[in-house]
């Protein structure tokens, strides 16, 4: 077998996410590149929570809804799925709560009652029925266990030898000889990147689904001597992370649409102040509460343009855990280059989706800004030709910093002079040039599928694991935007040369990216929305094109 | 070797916008006196010294002081303060609010502040009034007061920032007056001297929009010719409680009220920081956990 996918699904507070993971890391271990997708509700017990693990011995980045495994640890899980098992797809339940059918029954409740373990433990009998039923070696299942579980090690390992002496082996899933890749979720993946560009402070209020960074940080912040703070607010989070720029310490937010929606006054002191700060703003289905734990696209424009008045910013949009790993280490060291706010949109989907990833860390490193070198003098605003003046600190021997959210002269004070005021406001519009120029010695712009095909699909953020999938079976060019703003319309326009047909896909119901296209004078032939708050799968993808 | 400065190494170029007989003069020297004499003594160089202020008229203040400043926005002077502080915590960090920054617009940090034990000092200009938008109520305006927006007088009670942030559990907590300069400087050395968060509400008579030179004139009195027992907070909360910023029938105290010590924020908050290579290392240690 090539492929596998496998969906285990429970009520909340089944530990069905857990064990979600731990398939993945199994099936990592067999040599398979792996993809867990979490389908969870706003709520902490009952509901109707699943993952889905799909392992290929090719890079993968996106579930199937299609099913080889069923695991249900309730009835639901069944109902909702059965229509998604393949033909030959095995059905893994537990038979103390769940009527009898075709398939594997296990008294997993009863036996983990009967020997007076927590509930949760069951979770290890449907493992090791799947590891029998998969033709896994045991060992694996017990280093998996040993390795990543806490607690109640032993009698987990007890439960999964129950679980692996009940079935026949149904499947041969060869074991690959590619070494176990690094499994990561998109928030984990921009933690590290920033950590590795020198993030020394994050400061968060928690809000789905930025708040595994908060807490995956936290977690690790010794390992990284990283300051975490939950401040009491949305808006004192990113001035306290204002006031930390100021004093010469990088720092990152985590939001999603309502904070975000709070910080806005504050991203425009960051512009007229020119504070590096960071923000990760990790879209939820919206307006509002919206679906708190799904997803969708629907902040692009309003991360580009929110604030008021006019400033520059630096927008970037991984799609998939590598990129977020790389352009959030990329984006820590460009707001410090230029003194700019910079905001990386990701969601749910992204957040808190699992990837396979491999990673060179050496790639990111943390660059110097330009600092203040001389004796006395020191303008925090001096007009400079790209629009870029020295930094200084508080502390600093010799030294007065005067940051300011007023329009303001070369030393900070306050200036309500008309031709001071063009001054400065040319001096901050100078930047986007530079920016720009920076800008086109990167990658702003990612292509993949058929490259040469005259039939493009373009999209941005988390659909990139769909469409590129669908792309390399229909033989279509890919384009992903990486980076919203300055939009790369330079790349864009070089790649779009001699082709057809050009076909937008969002998650989204308005077509945002296709709305900067058109602001390019490009015009889209066909989108392709979706805003049931759910992910492209490839398949759905397909049946649209 | 001591740094000696002097009062106009303090100034600034800018012009003074403030009206004639504004009381945010008098809160200008007084703090600008207070650095100095701090500076001179050996307690803290200039370059350590920040000043942080939101918007309003009070606010122009750190355009007039020639030290390290943050001028943020309306009513957000705790959190920036709060994040430089995290950032540095060398540093002198002096935070100055309109009552309109400080117990309206950002009421939520003020709290905070006092609950976290911040080590920074907080001083309000409170002239009772919104001023720089020409006069409308504030938290702290009395009980009829007349202004823009309530043109017959407001029905609202003022509330008492002292009690509040007694019972929010600020470690130093002082009323000054503007026009008692000399007063105000000493409160003001004593605040930053003091280790967690220091809070004075400074009386300041507003003479366009609510001119209280003669109200506060026939009514203040210094804690400090009192023998008051700074380290009582009964009596303390009962000496806030004698004056409700709205009754006209009471004599109003100045001074400390309460000071007490208990570890500060950034103490609790410190992070040890370690070396890149170590990072690095650890960095790679946890990827490995994650295959
Ligand atoms: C978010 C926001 N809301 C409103 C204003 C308008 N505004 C400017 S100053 C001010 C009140 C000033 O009152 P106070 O803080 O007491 O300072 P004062 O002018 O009395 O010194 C207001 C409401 C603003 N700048 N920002
Ligand atoms: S309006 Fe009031 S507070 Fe403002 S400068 Fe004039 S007197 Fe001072």
């Amino acid at each position: 077998m090539r492929e596998i996918s496998i969906l285990i699904g429970g009520e909340a507070g089944d530990g069905t996410k857990l064990t979600g993971k731990l398939i993945g890391k199994i099936l990592n271990r067999m040599g398979y590149s792996v993809f867990i997708y979490d389908d969870y509700q706003s709520l902490i017990r009952g509901g109707h929570n699943f993952s889905i693990i799909r392992a290929k011995d090719k890079n993968v980045k996106i579930h199937q809804n299609d099913i080889d495994i069923l695991i249900a640890l309730n009835q639901e899980t069944i109902d909702f799925h059965k229509k998604h098992l393949k033909k030959g797809g095995i059905i893994i339940y537990d038979s103390s709560n769940i009527e009898s059918q075709k398939g594997i029954g296990i008294k997993m409740l009863e036996k983990v009652q009967k020997l007076g373990f927590p509930k949760v433990l069951r979770n290890a009998i449907a493992l090791g029925a799947l590891c029998k039923i998969l033709g896994i070696d045991f060992k694996i299942l017990e280093k998996v266990i040993k390795e990543n579980l806490e607690t109640y090690q032993k009698e987990n390992i007890k439960l999964a030898k129950f679980g692996f002496e009940e079935p026949e082996k149904k499947f041969e899933l060869n074991k690959l000889s590619a070494k176990p890749k690094i499994l990561l979720t998109g928030n984990e993946a921009i933690a590290l990147g920033a950590t590795k560009a020198g993030l020394e402070m994050y400061i968060a209020y928690p809000m789905t689904p930025a708040t595994s960074i908060l807490h995956f940080l936290a977690k690790y912040k010794d390992e990284f001597g990283i300051q975490v703070v939950q401040p009491e607010n949305e808006i004192a989070g990113i001035l306290m992370v204002e006031g930390v720029v100021y004093a010469g310490k990088r720092a990152m937010i985590g939001t999603s649409g309502g904070g975000f929606a709070l910080m806005t006054e504050a991203l425009s002191l960051a512009g007229m102040a020119e504070l590096p700060i960071l923000i990760v703003l990790s879209q939820r289905a919206a307006p509002s509460t919206g679906v708190p734990t799904y997803t969708m696209q629907g902040d692009l424009l309003f991360a580009i343009n929110a604030g008021h008045g006019e400033f520059q910013r630096i927008v970037v949009a991984p799609g998939e855990a590598e990129q977020a790993f790389y352009l959030a280490g990329e984006l820590l060291n460009l707001v410090w280059k230029f003194q700019v706010p910079g905001i990386l949109v990701s969601d749910k989907h992204l957040s808190e989706s699992t990837f396979s990833v491999s990673l060179n860390v050496e790639k990111i490193n943390k660059t110097s800004p330009k600092l203040f070198k001389g004796k006395k003098g020191y303008k925090r605003y001096l007009l400079t030709k790209d629009g870029i003046s020295p930094l200084a600190f508080p502390g600093q021997k010799n030294v007065i910093t005067k940051a300011t959210s007023y329009e303001h002269d070369e030393y900070g004070l306050t200036t309500e002079k008309p031709d001071e005021i063009v001054r400065m406001i040319d001096k901050r519009k100078r930047k986007k040039d530079a920016i720009i120029k920076e800008m086109k010695k990167r990658e702003t712009v990612k292509i993949g599928g058929k490259k040469n095909s005259e039939k493009v699909l373009i999209t941005w953020g988390s659909n990139i694991g769909a469409v590129e999938e669908v792309a390399n079976n229909l033989g279509y060019k890919v384009i992903q935007p990486l980076y919203l703003e300055p939009f790369p319309i330079w790349a864009i326009e070089k790649e779009l040369k001699g082709t057809k047909t050009i076909i937008d896909i969002e998650t989204n119901s308005e077509g945002q990216l296709a709305t900067i296209l058109k602001c390019h004078g490009i015009n889209v032939d066909k989108t392709i929305l979706k805003y049931d708050a759910r992910p492209f799968t490839p398949k759905e993808l397909e049946k649209e094109l | 070797m001591k740094e000696k400065i002097e009062l106009k190494d303090l100034n600034t170029y800018a012009q003074k916008t403030w009206c004639p007989g504004c009381g945010n003069f008098s809160i200008e020297i007084a703090t600008k006196l207070a650095i100095l004499e701090l500076i001179n003594e050996g307690f803290a160089k200039k370059e350590e010294f920040v000043l942080l202020s939101g918007i309003g008229c009070h606010a122009k203040i750190v355009d007039y002081i020639n030290l390290n400043s943050f001028y943020s926005i309306h009513g957000r002077v705790i959190p920036p303060a709060t994040g430089i502080k995290l950032a540095n915590p060398k540093l002198k960090i002096i935070g100055f609010e309109g009552d309109g920054d400080a117990y309206n617009e950002g009421i939520s940090h003020l709290i905070w502040a006092a609950k976290r034990n911040t080590d920074i000092t907080l001083i309000v200009h409170d002239n009772r009034v919104f001023a720089l938008t020409t006069g409308q109520y504030t938290a702290t305006s009395p009980k009829g007061f007349k202004g823009g927006s309530t043109p017959k007088g407001t029905f609202e009670e003022p509330f008492n920032p002292i009690e509040l942030m007694l019972a929010s559990g600020a470690t130093f907590v002082a009323r000054g007056y503007a026009a008692r300069q000399g007063h105000l400087k000493e409160l003001i050395k004593r605040a930053i001297c003091h280790r967690g968060f220091s809070f004075i509400d400074v009386l300041q008579p507003c003479v366009s929009f609510f001119n209280t030179y003669e109200f506060y004139n026939q009514r203040v009195y210094e804690l400090e010719e009192k023998n008051h027992d700074v380290r009582d907070f009964e009596r303390a909360l009962k000496l806030a409680r004698k004056w409700d910023y709205s009754s006209c029938d009471t004599k109003i105290p100045i001074g400390v009220f309460y000071q007490t010590q208990k570890p500060t924020f950034e103490e609790l908050y410190q992070q040890k920081s370690i070396s890149e290579k170590e990072k690095i290392q650890n960095l790679k240690k946890i990827l490995e956990k994650l295959r």
